[in-house]
């Protein structure tokens, strides 16, 4: 089911403050997030964030038609490195 | 005879039904549109007059409804842009795997296509071959 839109797009307050600082200074950044669950709103287009996966930092940049995404969906937590029997393929 | 949307000519069922044989348009819309062009939805195909097919017609464009290639076209923009934008969902798409969180463990098969058995069975088959 989807969110209410009373509520607004949720983005963890700790990010948000770091991205909205980033815009004022003017300067860019690579930030590392845990923050998997937080939606990309419109302030992120343009930084790159590292998005932990579980085991590292995945570096995301964020273009403008990733907004209304969360950042986890760009940092997978799986790798698939194929079935035993598929050497020869 | 009645054309819709290009190509499409279902007869002898009931209009909402017929309707959905269009891409893009399923019963719901079909009763949608049968409202807006005041045409009784019990009513079938080849007892329409040629007026009540201009209406369903007009009805169609003017309830915005995207059918036939153009929805086709968007479908495919909207997988396209999953893909560019390396999104989860874009990479299930792109390894032809189900999209939203299905089990892959069994079933899964209209995504993965026909089953294709690895690992011994397919060794000693190729041994004998």
């Amino acid at each position: 089911m989807a969110r209410s839109l009373k509520k607004g797009p949720f983005v963890d307050e700790k990010l948000l403050k770091k991205i909205n600082a980033m815009n004022e200074g003017g300067k860019k950044q690579v930030i590392k997030t845990w923050s998997r669950r937080s939606m990309i709103t419109p302030e992120f287009v343009g930084h790159t964030l590292a998005v932990h996966n579980g085991n590292k930092f995945i570096p995301v940049f964020i273009y403008e038609n990733m907004v209304g995404h969360k950042l986890g969906e760009f940092a997978p937590t799986r790798i698939f490195r194929m079935h035993s029997g598929d050497r020869k393929v | 005879m009645a054309r819709i949307a290009g190509i499409d000519i279902p007869r002898n069922k009931k209009v909402p039904y017929s309707l959905s044989y269009i891409y893009g348009i399923g019963p719901t819309t079909g009763f949608k549109i049968c409202e807006e062009a005041k045409v009784d939805p019990e009513a079938r195909v080849e007892d329409l007059s040629e007026d009540q097919v201009t209406a369903l017609r007009t009805a169609i464009t003017d309830l915005g409804i995207i059918v036939e290639g153009e929805s086709r076209t968007t479908v495919s923009m909207n997988v396209k842009r999953l893909k560019d934008i390396g999104s989860y969902k874009g990479l299930r798409h792109r390894r032809g795997m189900p999209v939203n969180g299905q089990r892959t463990k069994t079933n899964a098969r209209t995504r993965k296509g026909r089953k294709r058995t690895v690992g011994l069975g397919k060794s000693t088959v190729d041994k004998k071959g």
